[in-house]
């Protein structure tokens, strides 16, 4: 699903965020990303998103080169990717189940099968009876489920999650935790960034370790 | 209350998020041109109303901005309107020329009569009609505010005048010099005068304003242009954030930028009705003082308001000067707005 060869990024003026990046995660794999701040892992999941281009090597995202993507063919390589921020980035002017049928309305669904769709996502993350709920009022926990249905209504292949539990307590994290393996058993390849060891190490997944934009520990497949 | 509708319309267990491949192929072998179609307009219509009701959200900018574009449209209008009314007035002038025939000053009344007997056989002239000596005298008192001054004369300065209509084959810019031509070199006249002069130069005072108006009204429509771009501008950087959102989740520019268009043509289209009524107003406020002036004359002209296909030609530059201004706006500004 995911592939990098070779990959080095180095931002103008800096020094390299990423360098020598060899990297193969498989279909319908739920893998952790960590290391440090600064490591790289921002950047890593960036280059899978098409935020940025590598300087040099390739990114492969479901068997397309991404590392040369045309601008017009970015939004429909994005659809095939929910992201899940740590800062949530909902739409705050928005009732919940306006921000979970964006992805939806974007892709052209019609109105039916998004409004099924959306509280299919909804009852999964919990939240169905807060879909006419704006989301200032919700606490922090609920705005990254929201964030989660957004990413996964439309149901993508690849799922990334960036810190998704970096601003809650432990029991909360958990429970999202317990969702992205929910998502990862119905088949959907799942790469979670985040730098909170203690949780990642209950949890039996591969760990992708970054150390100063290299690899510094790699699942077994990659060998 | 909307909720609990939503949620009787629900299947009582929503499926999970399963099969994701299946239903992703059956969407695509579902793709043709008319549910391409039906997709863009429901995804236009949906747009359209929805940009109406942001711009409902902020009333009274809204009406502000439509206001100066409303005003800045009604200008040209209005004024277009009004000179189609004076072009109308003057149609009428245009096919009856008339020759003003002086006679010489020691031709009498009585000959004056026999002259235009004469001239009422040749059958180039529809017809002859005489001001007698006494007549002009008479209208002259009247009219002019000399007649203290023509009482001290001792005798009428006033020729006599025939005024001819010729034919309406005889009418014609060439056939009518030719006839003047003809008419000044007859021995009892004075002068030949051909009465198309005035409407000519009033018609080339109406084309100089009319290019006035054009001008001036280039120069508005400019200003709208920028008024939009500028509003939309403000829009556009208000909403960065959904913007870098919706870029992430794959919205494309062009979804992106739809609602700015479509706020750019509702800006158009409040504004060209606001114009649309102002100038409905003024006319409306013209038209019993004008109507009266024309009274004066013996003349029924009405003044008439903007018409129904001028009306829609104003809604369409409206909606297009609404348009182009956010596209201006939508394509400087949109690119630049990138998730990071």
């Amino acid at each position: 699903m995911i592939r990098l060869e070779e990959v080095s990024k180095r931002y103008p003026g800096g020094q390299d965020a990423l360098s020598g990046i060899d990297l193969h995660i498989p279909a319908g794999r739920l893998c952790f990303l960590t290391g440090h701040s600064g490591a790289g892992k921002s950047t890593l999941l960036k280059l899978i998103t098409a935020i940025e281009r590598p300087s040099r090597g390739q990114v492969f995202i479901d068997g397309q080169n991404i590392s040369r993507i045309p601008y017009r063919q970015i939004p429909f390589l994005r659809r095939k990717i929910g992201v899940i921020f740590q800062n949530h980035r909902l739409l705050f002017d928005r009732t919940v189940f306006d921000n979970v049928a964006l992805p939806m309305i974007i892709a052209g669904i019609d109105y039916r099968e998004t409004g099924r769709r959306v509280r299919a996502a909804l009852d999964k993350v919990g939240l169905l009876d807060k879909e006419k709920a704006y989301p200032i009022t919700l606490s922090g926990g609920e705005q990254q489920r929201v964030g989660i249905a957004r990413a996964v209504v439309n149901r993508p292949p690849l799922v990334l999650a960036d810190e998704p539990t970096g601003n809650l307590d432990p029991e909360l994290s958990r429970e999202i935790m317990a969702l992205f393996e929910q998502f990862n058993q119905v088949g959907v390849t799942i790469l979670i960034a985040s730098h909170d060891i203690a949780l990642i190490e209950q949890l039996d997944y591969p760990i992708i370790r970054l150390s100063h934009g290299r690899l510094a520990d790699t699942p077994g497949w990659n060998s | 209350m909307i909720r609990r509708k939503g949620h009787s319309k629900r299947p009582a267990k929503p499926q999970p998020t399963v099969k994701p491949a299946r239903r992703r192929g059956a969407q695509r072998a579902g793709f043709s041109l008319q549910n391409w179609l039906k997709h863009y307009f429901r995804l236009h219509a949906q747009v359209f109303v929805s940009s109406l009701g942001r711009l409902m959200k902020s009333p009274a900018a809204s009406l502000m901005t439509a206001a100066v574009i409303g005003i800045a449209l009604a200008l040209p209008s209005g004024m277009l309107t009004l000179l189609d009314n004076l072009q109308r007035l003057s149609a009428g002038w245009d096919g009856g020329a008339s020759i003003s025939l002086f006679l010489n000053a020691d031709i009498s009344d009585e000959n004056a009569v026999k002259i235009a007997q004469q001239l009422q056989s040749r059958e180039e002239l529809a017809s002859v009609k005489v001001l007698s000596r006494a007549q002009a005298l008479e209208d002259f008192r009247a009219h002019s505010g000399f007649g203290a001054a023509l009482d001290n004369l001792d005798e009428n300065p006033l020729p006599a005048v025939l005024v001819i209509q010729p034919t309406p084959q005889h009418s014609e810019a060439l056939a009518v010099q030719q006839l003047v031509q003809r008419l000044s070199d007859m021995p009892s006249t004075d002068l030949a005068q051909l009465d198309l002069q005035w409407v000519k130069r009033f018609n080339a005072l109406m084309e100089i304003g009319r290019r006035g108006i054009w001008v001036v009204g280039s120069l508005l429509g400019l200003a709208v242009l920028l008024i939009v771009g500028n509003t939309i501008r403000l829009d556009i950087q208000s909403r960065r954030e959904e913007i870098e959102i919706t870029k992430l989740i794959g919205g494309t520019d062009a979804f992106i930028r739809r609602p700015f268009l479509h706020t750019g043509i509702w800006y158009g289209l409040l504004g060209t009705v606001i114009a649309t009524l102002l100038v409905h107003i003024a006319f409306f406020l013209l038209s019993g003082p004008v109507s009266q002036l024309a009274g004066l004359y013996q003349s029924s002209f009405l003044l008439q308001s903007l018409g129904f296909v001028n009306m829609l030609s104003l809604i369409a530059i409206g909606c297009l000067l609404g348009w182009a201004g956010s596209w201006l706006a939508v394509g400087r500004h949109l690119r630049a707005i990138e998730p990071t």
